[in-house]
C-alpha cells in the first residue's frame, strides 16, 4: 500500500489506519463524531496527500483547459479557484477536480487519487496539439486545516500572508501554496507543500489544538454540506445533467470535451435529477438503497449516512425526474420507510439549513 | 489488546451472553467488535417474545460507516430488550458489557450451549485483527 509522508504521524495520534484505493489512511483517530465536530465548531485537519497536484503551463494553457474542463476557466481571475468536472466524449464525469489559476499561463490542478491514472492519461491524450505542459508534482504533501477557527489557527503558522485571499482564491510563494477551498462546507484552507515539510507543520497544528481527522469525518462533513464524491455521486455512466452537477457546465459555447454528448441528452430529455433526503423515522441512509414514490418513479441512494451535526440520516439520492417529491419511501431491510426531499446543501458554516 | 471478560461467552460473530440463571442469558456485542465499528448511531433491536433460531439475524447495529447484523447466538425466545438504546446507541461503545448490553433470551431446549466460545477461545479467533 502506498503511505503519505505523514503516515507515522497518523500512527503516534491513535489513527486506525485502513486501505482508501491503495493508499494507507487514517479514517479516524478515536471518534469520527468528535472529528466532524471539531470541523464544524473549531477547527480539524485532514492529511489529503493522497490527492493528485497537475501544473499545467504554457502559452496555449488556458486554450488547453477551456477545452478539457466542461466549466469556464476564462472567467478566473488570477489566484481564483474552480470547481469543474472533466467529462468524456460520451459526456460521462471522468472526475471532478479545482483549478487554481496562477496566471494567464499557468494553472494548478487538484484531482481525487482514485482516478490518478485514468486523469493523467486523460491529460497527455487531450494536451496533444497544445502549446502546454503538463507535470504532476509528487513530491508533495497537502494538508486541508477547516473550521471557523482555521483562519486563525493557520496564519501564525505560515510564512505567507492570508489577508487578502479570500474564499475560492489561492496565495503562494515558492514554498507554499495556500487555497482557500476544502470539502466540509466551512471556511478554512488546503495547503500544499514540499512533502519534506509536512510534519512539522502537522505537528505544529497539532500542538496548537487542532483535531486530526480521518477520512470517515471527511466523508461525513461533505454530505452535510451537499458535495459530490466520484465514483458514488457521479462518475463515467452519468453526466452532469443528471446529478446535480449542471451548475459546473458552461452554456454559452459547445468549445469542450463532452459538450456535444450533453446537448444530445438535453435534447433527448434529461430523465434524472439528484435530490437531498432526510428520512423522517428512525434509521440511517446509505449508499445503493433504492428510493421509490409508490407511482413508478424510483431512484437510487447515492450517498448516504448519518450527519452528527443534525443528527438525522440524510443522503443524496439520483432519482426519475418526475419522481413526486412528498411521497418518496426508502427501502431498508424489506421495510419502507417515508423520507422528505430537502434542498442541499444540508449544513453550511455550522448550521442545520434542513426545514422542519 | 480488546477487553475480553473471563465470565463471560462468545460467538465467533462478536456477540457476548451472560447466564443470568433460569436459563436466560443476556446478549451484546463485544469491545472488539464495538471498536472495529467506530461511533453507533442507531441499533434496530429484537422484538420482545418473537424466537429466532441459532444465527439468524435478530437486529442491527449501524455505526457512522457500516451496519451490521446482530445474530441471535442461539435458539430462544427474546424476553427483553435495552430500550435505552433507541435513544443512545452510543452506549454500546461507551460500555459494551454494561450498559450496553442489547436484549436477553430466554433459551429453547434445543440450544447448543456447547457452540459457544470461551473467553481464552474469543480472544484467540479475533488476536488476528486486534
Amino acid at each position: 500500500m502506498k503511505q503519505t509522508v505523514l503516515n507515522a504521524a497518523h500512527r503516534q495520534a491513535g489513527a486506525k489506519m485502513v486501505d482508501f484505493g491503495g493508499w494507507e489512511m487514517p479514517i479516524n483517530y478515536g471518534s469520527q463524531i468528535e472529528e466532524h465536530h471539531a470541523v464544524r465548531t473549531a477547527v480539524g485537519m485532514f492529511d489529503v496527500s493522497h490527492m493528485t497536484v497537475i501544473d499545467v503551463a504554457g502559452k496555449e494553457a488556458t486554450d488547453f483547459l477551456y477545452k478539457l474542463l466542461a466549466n469556464d476557466i476564462t472567467k478566473l481571475f488570477t489566484n481564483q479557484a474552480l470547481y469543474s468536472t472533466m467529462l468524456n466524449h460520451q459526456g460521462g464525469v471522468i472526475d471532478d477536480l479545482i483549478t487554481y489559476k496562477i496566471s494567464d499561463t499557468a494553472y494548478r490542478v487538484v484531482v481525487n487519487a482514485a482516478t490518478r491514472e485514468k486523469d493523467l492519461a486523460w491529460f497527455s491524450q487531450e494536451i496533444e496539439g497544445f502549446d502546454a505542459t503538463m507535470q504532476e508534482q509528487a513530491d508533495t504533501a497537502m494538508i486541508a486545516v477547516q473550521g471557523p477557527q482555521a483562519m486563525a489557527t493557520i496564519q501564525p503558522l505560515l510564512d505567507l500572508d492570508l489577508s487578502d485571499t479570500k474564499r475560492f482564491y489561492a496565495a503562494h510563494n515558492e514554498q507554499l501554496f495556500v487555497g482557500r477551498t476544502g470539502y466540509t462546507g466551512e471556511d478554512g484552507v488546503e495547503i500544499i507543500l514540499p512533502a519534506a515539510r509536512a510534519e512539522d507543520l502537522w505537528n505544529q497544528l497539532l500542538a496548537g489544538g487542532v483535531q486530526p481527522c480521518g477520512l470517515g469525518a471527511r466523508d461525513t462533513l461533505r454530505l452535510e454540506a451537499g458535495m459530490h464524491l466520484y465514483g458514488q455521486d457521479m462518475d463515467e455512466n452519468i453526466t452532469p445533467l443528471e446529478c446535480g452537477l449542471a451548475w459546473t457546465i458552461r452554456k454559452d459555447n459547445l468549445e469542450f470535451n463532452g459538450a456535444m454528448a450533453l446537448e444530445e441528452k438535453k435534447a433527448s430529455g434529461v430523465n434524472k435529477k439528484l435530490v437531498g433526503l432526510v428520512l423522517n423515522g428512525r434509521g440511517i441512509l446509505r449508499h445503493d438503497q433504492p428510493v421509490s414514490d409508490g407511482q413508478g418513479h424510483s431512484g437510487i441512494i447515492t450517498s448516504g449516512g448519518y450527519s452528527p451535526t443534525t443528527e438525522q440520516a440524510i443522503a443524496m439520492a439520483v432519482v426519475d425526474k418526475d419522481i413526486e417529491l412528498d411521497a418518496i419511501e426508502v427501502q431498508i431491510r424489506n421495510k419502507s420507510l417515508p423520507c422528505r426531499a430537502v434542498k442541499l446543501p444540508f449544513v453550511r458554516n455550522g448550521k442545520s439549513l434542513i426545514e422542519d | 489488546m480488546s477487553y475480553v471478560p473471563d465470565n463471560l461467552k462468545y460467538t465467533a460473530s462478536h456477540e457476548w451472553l451472560e447466564d443470568l440463571g433460569n436459563g436466560v442469558y443476556r446478549v451484546g456485542i463485544t469491545e472488539f467488535a464495538q471498536a472495529q465499528l467506530g461511533d453507533i448511531v442507531f441499533v434496530e433491536l429484537p422484538e420482545v417474545d418473537e424466537s429466532y433460531a441459532q444465527e439468524d439475524e435478530c437486529g442491527v447495529v449501524e455505526s457512522v460507516k457500516t451496519a451490521s447484523d446482530i445474530y441471535c447466538p442461539l435458539v430462544g425466545t427474546v424476553t427483553a430488550v435495552n430500550d435505552a438504546l433507541e435513544d443512545t446507541p452510543e452506549l454500546i461503545n461507551d460500555s459494551p458489557y454494561d450498559d450496553g448490553w442489547i436484549f436477553e433470551l430466554e433459551l429453547g431446549e434445543d440450544a447448543d450451549i456447547g457452540s459457544l466460545l470461551s473467553a481464552e477461545d474469543y480472544r484467540n479467533s479475533i488476536a488476528d485483527e486486534d
